[in-house]
């Protein structure tokens, strides 16, 4: 599906070719940096806007040209868009109503969906005298009181602050589980996506770089966007010398050799670049020939972890994260020389 | 620092601080209020209590008052005094021309509301950058005098009119048709005059409305009648009552209007209280008209707002 807005010289391909198949239950994710589409793209599976090339099809038939008032999906906005004049109660009847729905099937909705989202007691109330996590709430009850097919949720929790957004995180699960919905779910966080998605699509200027589960996108980033954008990775140079689909032997510039992931469609040989994780490897005492050495920078204590920020031989930057196994007392300390020692398929070959 | 260090210093004097402060929040704020108060005084208040003084007097022979109690304007509004025989007959004419401004007032309104939404959603709809000169092509009439736009207006209905010269060369007519000196006339020109007024303060509520209200009512399976009925408009109430208000008082009070389209036919209050302090020299039975006008203007207004207003004001 493509999505251009302007015309002449002021053209944004807002979306570029992106295709994505969402199964059915899914809590699926699109995530990516402010500015990629993610919004564009959730529009235009509502409705709101028309694509400027591309198809929308749930089970087959096509969403396309239908007007947003015919297509049985429902948003929850970035913003809540709670109708200010209206009583929460009269706020998610609304959908209810237009559909026609009868006066007793409409309150027992609302009664019903009041209580998933647990604000039974401020049905009375209107969106201004609500805090945020509770018109959070009552877009979401709104949204769901329809029962569509598809629940589309905007960064429905970018405006809570962080406690409250966990809770909300863990309500949400709770309420894809209960309900059985499929949920389009947008975020440009990425804790927010791996701990809450079945899938996740990655996102960036207006393509979709890799779709997976939360660990293959965590463990196995194809590109260097996403290993980047996802989690915090080391870069490396490398050379793949044998190739066995899914997985190379590569060279690194140290000499040793390794067995790393490779997406299919990476270079079957020549100079890669390389990803991996700063907590897969480990370090050790003094330099090895042969091995990545380095000297340690700076050191990060986060409690359980600690990061060490290494210099390595060729000048650039490594970071390892270790467990503080030991509590407080340090293995390594600023200035001390190491090496790092990295383990079969603890590396990623990447496409770009 | 501890609590007493900050105590001792500052203990007895910062009550005579404070109250210098607030000694001088309230000069200041007396300073800023007189002017206004002055205007309010001098030209609203003291104006009308002129006209309700000079509507319990004697009306003096070429016109001004005589200074002695009577309630004979009052009186005139209902009822009709034989000279000769000392009776009192109801008469309706002075009822029935408050009737008529009251609906030409309202009439008049009615449709500003109905031409003006329409107009207003349009330019809150349009690109923020190209919505500042739609508002300026609204206030354009302003630039010519009230006067001279109602003339043209008569220019345009008059039996050598625009409209019917160019009937009439059609063969679509064959005598002029009535069209100035008319209610309808009256009515047309109100609604030129008065347009803008309904539709500057609907745009400006509309304006502020979050589209994206519109778009959740859409995606609630609303039609787009329905989003106009159940979001739009009442989120624009604000607008709705505020244009209706501006329309109506200066309508129903209307002079220059219904003086040139109307010909001196069709009366409204208007005329006929510029009437009784010109021409009919009862200064006391203009006072009398001039109060009740604005009477029936607040009631009307507590009436509307109590009602229309009320949904409308009570968010945001
Ligand atoms: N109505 C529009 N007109 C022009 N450009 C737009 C419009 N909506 C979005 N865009 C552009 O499309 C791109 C994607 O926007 P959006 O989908 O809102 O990103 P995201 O939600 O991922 O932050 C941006 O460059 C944005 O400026
Ligand atoms: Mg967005």
């Amino acid at each position: 599906m493509t999505k251009v807005f302007g015309g002449g010289t002021d053209v944004v391909r807002a979306l570029d070719g992106v295709s994505l198949g969402i199964q059915e239950n899914e809590f699926f994710t699109l995530l990516g940096p402010s500015g990629c589409g993610k919004t564009t793209l959730l529009r235009l599976i509502a409705g709101f806007e028309q694509p400027s090339g591309g198809e929308i099809l749930l089970d087959g038939a096509s969403l396309t040209h239908l007007p947003p008032f015919r297509r049985p999906v429902n948003t929850v906005f970035q913003s809540y868009a709670l109708f200010p004049h209206m009583t929460v109660i009269d706020n998610i009847a609304f959908g209810l109503e237009m559909r026609g729905l009868s006066k007793t099937e409409t309150a027992d909705h609302v009664a019903e969906m009041l209580d998933l989202v647990k604000l039974s007691d401020l049905g009375k109330r209107k969106p201004g005298q609500l805090s945020g996590g509770q018109q959070q709430r009552v877009a979401l009850a709104r949204a769901l009181a329809n029962h569509p097919r598809v629940l589309l949720l905007d960064e429905p929790l970018s405006a809570l602050d962080l406690k409250l957004r966990k809770e909300m995180q863990i309500e949400l699960k709770r309420i894809h589980r209960d309900t059985g919905i499929t949920f389009i779910f947008v975020t440009h966080d990425q804790g927010e996506a791996l701990t809450m998605s079945d899938r996740i699509a990655v996102m960036n200027a207006g393509h979709v770089l890799q779709v997976g589960s939360p660990t293959e996108i965590y463990e196995h980033p194809t590109s260097h966007f996403v290993a980047d954008f996802i989690g915090e990775t080391n870069f490396l140079e490398g050379e793949v010398v044998a190739r066995d689909g899914a997985s190379a032997k590569v060279r690194l510039s140290s000499g040793v050799e390794r067995q790393a992931s490779a997406p299919k469609d990476a270079a079957a040989a020549g100079r890669v670049s390389l990803a991996i994780r700063p907590e897969r490897v480990t370090l050790s005492q003094s330099r090895q020939t042969g091995a990545l050495n380095g000297r340690v920078e700076t050191m990060v204590y986060f409690g359980t972890d600690t990061n060490y920020h290494l210099r390595l031989e060729d000048g650039r930057a490594f970071m390892v994260r270790l467990q503080n196994h030991e509590g407080a007392q340090a293995p390594f300390a600023t200035g001390d020389e190491v090496a790092v020692e990295i383990a079969d398929h603890a590396l990623q070959v990447l496409r770009d | 620092m501890t609590a007493e260090a900050i105590k001792t210093p500052e203990g007895p004097p910062s009550s005579i601080t404070e109250r210098t402060v607030a000694g001088r929040q309230a000069r200041t704020r007396g300073l800023l209020l007189a002017p206004a108060m002055l205007v309010i005084g001098v030209f609203g208040i003291l104006p009308l209590f002129i006209a309700l003084t000079y509507s319990f007097l004697e009306g003096g022979t070429y016109g001004g008052v005589e200074w002695v109690f009577s309630t004979e304007a009052y009186v005139q509004l209902l009822f009709e005094r034989d000279i000769f025989e000392e009776t009192l007959t109801f008469n309706t004419a002075y009822l029935e021309i408050f009737w008529r401004s009251f609906l030409l007032a309202a009439f008049s309104t009615l449709a500003c509301l109905l031409i003006g939404f329409p107009a207003a959603y349009f330019m809150a709809t349009r690109p923020a950058k190209s919505r500042d000169f739609w508002v300026f092509l609204i206030t354009i009439p302003f630039w010519t005098n009230l006067l001279i736009r109602t003339f043209s207006i008569q220019l345009i209905l008059r039996d050598e009119g625009v409209i019917n010269i160019v009937l009439t060369e059609l063969g679509l007519l064959a005598q002029p048709l009535q069209l100035i000196y008319t209610d309808f006339a009256v009515g047309l020109g109100l609604i030129y005059s008065f347009l803008p007024f309904m539709v500057l303060p609907i745009y400006a509520a509309l304006e502020r409305l979050d589209f994206r209200l519109v778009e959740a009512g859409f995606d609630l399976y609303a039609t787009r009648a329905q989003v106009l009925r159940r979001i739009v408009v009442p989120l624009a109430k604000p607008g709705i009552v505020a244009g209706s208000i501006l329309v109506f008082i200066p309508g129903l009070g209307a002079w220059i209007t219904p003086e040139l389209l109307g010909g001196g036919k069709e009366l409204m209050i208007g005329n006929m209280i510029a009437l009784q302090f010109g021409s009919s020299r009862n200064w006391p039975f203009g006072s009398a008209a001039a109060l009740v006008l604005m009477a029936m203007v607040l009631v009307a207004l507590v009436i509307y707002v109590r009602n229309v207003g009320k949904s409308g004001a009570d968010h945001g």
